[in-house]
């Protein structure tokens, strides 16, 4: 069974937003319909949105932690979204996990929103439908653009790379790879909700110094200066010993 | 959450037209054992009437939540799953019920299949009556676990919802059908008065019983599960947008704090001691408008606790919503 999926590298992320526009720039213009604003250049924008980088502070000044995190629909295994839908509208695909709204029957009830813990699905105010990440579907599938480009345009646009896209349930993938080796993990585990997007933590890099290593073992006199060399006689074990 | 107002027309009407229905069937069954003095085939017409125009009023608010309401009939598809779905099913159902209760009743319509020698008439009508009783209880059931299924909205999900809507929806039903009984048949006044005084009290120890449940509720979800992030101080910076969205618009009630416990107060005031005192004083003087009155007054009650309901739930998309920038 094939889950495709999103992994974002939070370690990585520059919270550039460049995802966010080019997710807007590509489903406005797809075969689906645009993503209406109101206001766009005016007081209080507002628009509908499948993909969103919000900042977090982690810690207190001055051990602050700067968090981007960009969000959007996490493709759940167990989408709480899906069971509660009146008209079978939303429904996640067997073939590959990808959680979609056939905005043909859906009602516009809102009821999915609700019961989405994450809040990543939004009614457009124009076309009174639920609208939700799609992971690109009309492009990753698509045989006209080349194979290299047949990702997700956030995946496309990130320009660190924070983005991986593959299939979670293919132990070999880059994306299965990354999560078991950058310990990955899931948002709200709680809810059993089982999100198929994984996130790889802040990973910081730091060296261990220990007092020995500042204490050369072999000077103990503590004179510093060019060592005596061995008489050219004597036995000579180069670099292991200085005599 | 938001509030809608058109979610809380339909739950509050509906409530009243099955409360209503079911007080008529009591009535009925009552009468049928000898308990209650039969009634004229009018009093259950028009009283099936009553409760169909407020199914239908419930109905008609609903159609005003939808986006597309033209594509309504879509939604009884996936009954299986979505509480949702059900109730678009028992809705219609029971309307179906009360209409054929009340023309049973209209023409006298009978069978004779139970064979009981009553001085009430009509066995088909007890027949009836009794289907649309089940699917008068299905529906607050149904209407319950819309909101009780949701199981990370944790103020909605406990059984004390669907409780609470069943209790809610027989108080004023029979709060209404206490004043149509001192309307057209007084002897049944102080049945339905005395049942209107249980609903309601039943439901006042059952709806405190959430409010306090839900002021010791421990929310599950906290900001370091949501961005997985464990430090005990995590402070949001930039929710990524500065305008609003549907995500800052639908699931917050936008009041400020010390209206929103106002709130509180004003629905239990409304709901149980004045309807009560209104009720009472119309039992005594066998008033139609002061029973009437207790009605509309612990309607709009309901309207405002339906409207707190909905406002009290926290829902965890909220932690990723704190700050504009």
């Amino acid at each position: 069974m094939t889950q495709l999926a999103l992994v974002i590298d939070l370690n990585v992320c520059v919270g550039c937003h460049a995802c966010v526009t080019s997710c807007k720039e590509w489903n406005t213009s797809g075969e689906a319909g645009y993503m209406s604003d109101d206001r766009p250049y005016g007081q209080d924008p507002t628009g509908t949105f499948f993909n969103r980088v919000q900042t977090f502070e982690v810690g207190e000044f001055p051990n602050t932690d700067t968090v981007h995190f960009p969000k959007s629909c996490l493709h759940c295994e167990d989408p709480p979204c899906v069971p509660v839908c009146p008209t079978g509208a939303s429904y996640k695909r067997p073939e590959d996990g990808i959680v979609l709204v056939d905005y043909d029957k859906c009602i516009g009830c809102k009821y999915c929103a609700w019961a989405c813990p994450y809040g990543v699905r939004e009614i457009d105010e124009h076309q009174k439908v639920m609208k939700k990440c799609t992971l690109c579907v009309d492009r990753i599938y698509d045989m006209s653009v080349p194979e290299s480009e047949r990702k997700p345009a956030c995946v496309l646009a990130c320009p660190t790379n924070a983005r991986l896209f593959g299939d979670v349930h293919d132990p070999e993938s880059a994306v299965s790879i990354a999560i078991s080796e950058n310990g990955g993990y899931a948002l709200m585990p709680e809810w059993g909700t089982k999100p198929a997007n994984h996130y790889l933590p802040r990973r910081k890099m730091r060296i261990k110094i220990h007092d020995d290593e500042l204490v050369r073992a072999d000077n103990p006199l503590k004179k510093e200066g060019v060592l005596p060399k061995p008489d050219v006689k004597e036995p000579s074990l180069d670099d292991a010993t200085s005599w | 959450m938001h509030p809608a107002f058109s979610v809380i027309f339909l739950t509050t009407l509906i409530g009243t037209g099955q409360g209503f229905f079911l007080a008529l069937y009591t009535e009925q069954v009552y009468s049928v054992v000898e308990l209650l003095p039969p009634q004229p085939a009018s009093f259950y017409t028009i009283g099936s009437v009553i409760s169909l125009a407020f199914l239908i009023a419930g109905l008609i608010a609903s159609f005003f939540h939808l986006g597309h309401p033209e594509r309504a009939w879509r939604s009884a598809a996936r009954w299986r799953t979505s509480w949702l779905s059900r109730e678009v099913i028992v809705l219609p159902a029971l309307m179906g019920a009360v209409a054929a209760y009340g023309l049973v009743h209209h023409y006298e319509w009978d069978l004779n299949i139970i064979g009981i020698k009553t001085s009430a008439h009509g066995d088909l009508s007890l027949v009836v009556g009794a289907g649309g009783a089940a699917l008068a209880f299905l529906l607050f059931l149904c209407t319950g676990m819309i909101y009780a299924c949701i199981k990370f909205l944790q103020e909605w999900a406990s059984w004390l919802t669907v409780v609470n809507y069943t209790l809610f929806g027989l108080a004023s039903g029979f709060l209404l059908a206490t004043a149509y009984a001192a309307y057209r048949a007084p002897a049944l006044m102080y049945f339905y008065g005395g049942w209107t005084v249980v609903a309601t009290a039943t439901v006042l120890v059952t709806r405190v019983g959430s409010l306090i449940r839900n002021r010791r509720l421990k929310y599950k979800s906290t900001i370091q599960t949501a961005i997985g992030v464990r430090h005990a101080r995590i402070v949001q910076k930039s929710q990524g947008f500065m305008g609003g969205s549907f995500n800052t618009r639908d699931f917050f009630h936008g009041v400020e704090p010390w209206l929103f416990r106002a709130i509180k107060w004003i629905f239990l005031v409304l709901v149980f001691p004045v309807p009560m005192a209104f009720l009472f004083a119309g039992m005594i003087d066998r008033s139609v408008t002061l029973i009437t009155s207790a009605f509309v007054i612990q309607y709009l009650g309901l309207l405002v606790e339906r409207w707190f309901f909905f406002a009290q739930a926290n829902h965890p998309q909220n932690l990723y919503y704190q700050t504009i920038s």
